[in-house]
């Protein structure tokens, strides 16, 4: 038989899922948005926001009534701790989307090839995407996949703000928008970092240890 | 709190290597190899059954009434071993101190309960009596309640004061140890509050080893947390590690309510 907690655990998870699965449709969407230069796919994801923040009160109190009423310990005290900081970063996902896609009317006509932007699109929602697995699915290795792929998308921000700079100082007609690309792919970056922080409550709660600030650490788990 | 990041400052107080106990045929306790440190509570718990009431019995050879019991193995206390011979039974019971599940005051005053242990070691006078019995009320957080009725008898008292007073009645004999079979098991919240707030008061000057079935009371009382099963300790580390990150599977399973 179950018990009544691995039942509420369930249906915390499964929230969370749904969360993310919103987060991921808001991410797609930003994606569109500022391919098409697309007002409406923009207006789209900031009503999808208001379902994010809705799914963040409601999972917040899940995770503190079961704090106060099942006194989890172990396995079950990890899971529910770190729910809580999963929660805010998916709910900051949403936000970041928002912040992309209100300026995706701005952009138009491109300055930079857009493969590369559109790139660091996928990557990040790539990231989320696979963080969100290793979550539902106790995944350790594609944890720390994600926890790596960061650098990568790192990497490729730091390019292609160079270009942005580069295409400033040598025409004056692209600073506009290149100052909203440059907020643009900022906000994709810190999508990744939050991904990255989703990846670490991942390997918290699975192996007890923490992933955040390992240069602090004597016995890191990556 | 301790954390795994702060070094054990405290000795060794009790030290048990390779202990056993048969009542009769029947192996109640096996192998158990495990130190306590001095002014540390100690959480001793494990299902029904699992021997955690018998190895609390076994530091101050209380069971030693029962003629069918064999005990094997080493208990050493400060070092000595106190099943070896020319160890005086007696003044054991004095340094390694009692409390049971349910208050069991003796059927006397207030005062005389506290007084019962220095009188049965001597003290006589009545005003170092006075003193010793308002020390172990003030230690045992009574004195308050009771200092204007000590004449009255003790089965008058709520089940919450009846044990601090059991407690006070412990130490008024000054022990070194305190051996706590699971003392709030009989009380309300509040009273067992009380009795959680004392330990981490005594916890100061005495080596605490509490035996509880309440998960969330080890988890606030004690730095160190042992998990007994079947008479064997199954792991044993600090409280705030194996309440988070247990290292067997079989300790997570009972913490969290999955074992059986």
């Amino acid at each position: 038989m179950p018990r009544h907690l691995d039942i509420e655990i369930k249906e915390l998870k499964d929230g969370i899922l749904a969360m993310a699965g919103v987060a991921e449709a808001m991410i797609d969407l930003t994606i569109q948005a500022l391919n098409e230069h697309s007002r409406p796919k923009a207006d789209q994801v900031h009503i999808l926001d208001r379902t994010m923040d809705e799914w963040e009160l409601k999972l917040d109190h899940q995770c503190i009534d079961l704090l106060a009423l099942q006194a989890p310990t172990a396995g079950d005290l990890r899971l529910i701790a770190s729910s809580l900081k999963i929660i805010p970063e998916l709910e900051r996902i949403g936000d970041h989307c928002c912040n992309i896609a209100r300026r995706a009317p701005f952009v138009h006509p491109p300055i930079l090839s857009e493969s590369s932007l559109e790139r660091l699109g996928h990557e990040t929602r790539g990231m989320v995407r696979w963080a969100v697995d290793a979550f539902i699915g106790s995944d350790g290795g594609l944890a720390r996949t994600v926890i790596q792929a960061d650098d990568s998308v790192d990497e490729l921000y730091g390019k292609i703000y160079r270009e942005l700079i580069r295409l400033m100082m040598s025409d004056p007609l692209c600073v506009e928008r290149a100052s909203h690309l440059i907020l643009v792919i900022k906000n994709w970056e810190r999508i990744a970092d939050q991904a990255t922080n989703i990846a670490e409550e991942v390997l918290f709660i699975l192996e007890g240890r923490s992933a955040k600030h390992t240069y602090l650490q004597d016995n890191p788990p990556i | 709190m301790l954390s795994p990041n702060t070094p054990e400052t405290k000795p060794i107080k009790l030290s048990v290597k390779d202990l056993a106990f048969c009542y009769g045929e029947k192996r109640v306790l096996d192998g158990l190899t495990l130190d306590i440190h001095a002014e540390r509570v100690t959480a001793i718990i494990g299902p029904s059954g699992c021997g955690k009431s018998t190895f609390l019995k076994c530091f101050n050879r209380i069971h030693e009434v029962s003629s069918a019991v064999k005990v094997t193995g080493d208990m050493l206390i400060d070092g000595v071993d106190i099943y070896r011979g020319g160890i005086d039974v007696v003044d054991l019971r004095r340094r390694v101190g009692m409390v049971f599940q349910k208050p069991n005051p003796f059927p006397k005053s207030i005062y005389e309960n506290v007084a019962f242990g220095p009188r049965l070691f001597g003290v006589n006078d009545r005003a170092s009596l006075d003193l010793l019995v308002e020390d172990a009320l003030r230690k045992a957080a009574l004195w308050d309640e009771v200092k204007d009725r000590l004449k009255e008898s003790a089965t008058g008292m709520s089940g919450g004061q009846q044990q601090r007073l059991c407690i006070a009645r412990a130490l008024a004999v000054n022990p070194e140890v305190l051996l706590m079979d699971e003392p709030c098991s009989a009380l309300d919240p509040i009273a067992t509050s009380k009795i959680e707030e004392l330990i981490l008061e005594l916890k100061k000057t005495l080596t605490i080893v509490i035996v509880t079935h309440n998960m969330q009371q080890a988890a606030r009382v004690s730095e160190y947390t042992a998990f007994f099963w079947l008479g064997k300790l199954v792991e044993m580390g600090l409280t705030e590690r194996i309440f988070t990150t247990p290292r067997e599977r079989m300790t997570e399973d009972y913490i969290t309510g999955r074992f059986g």
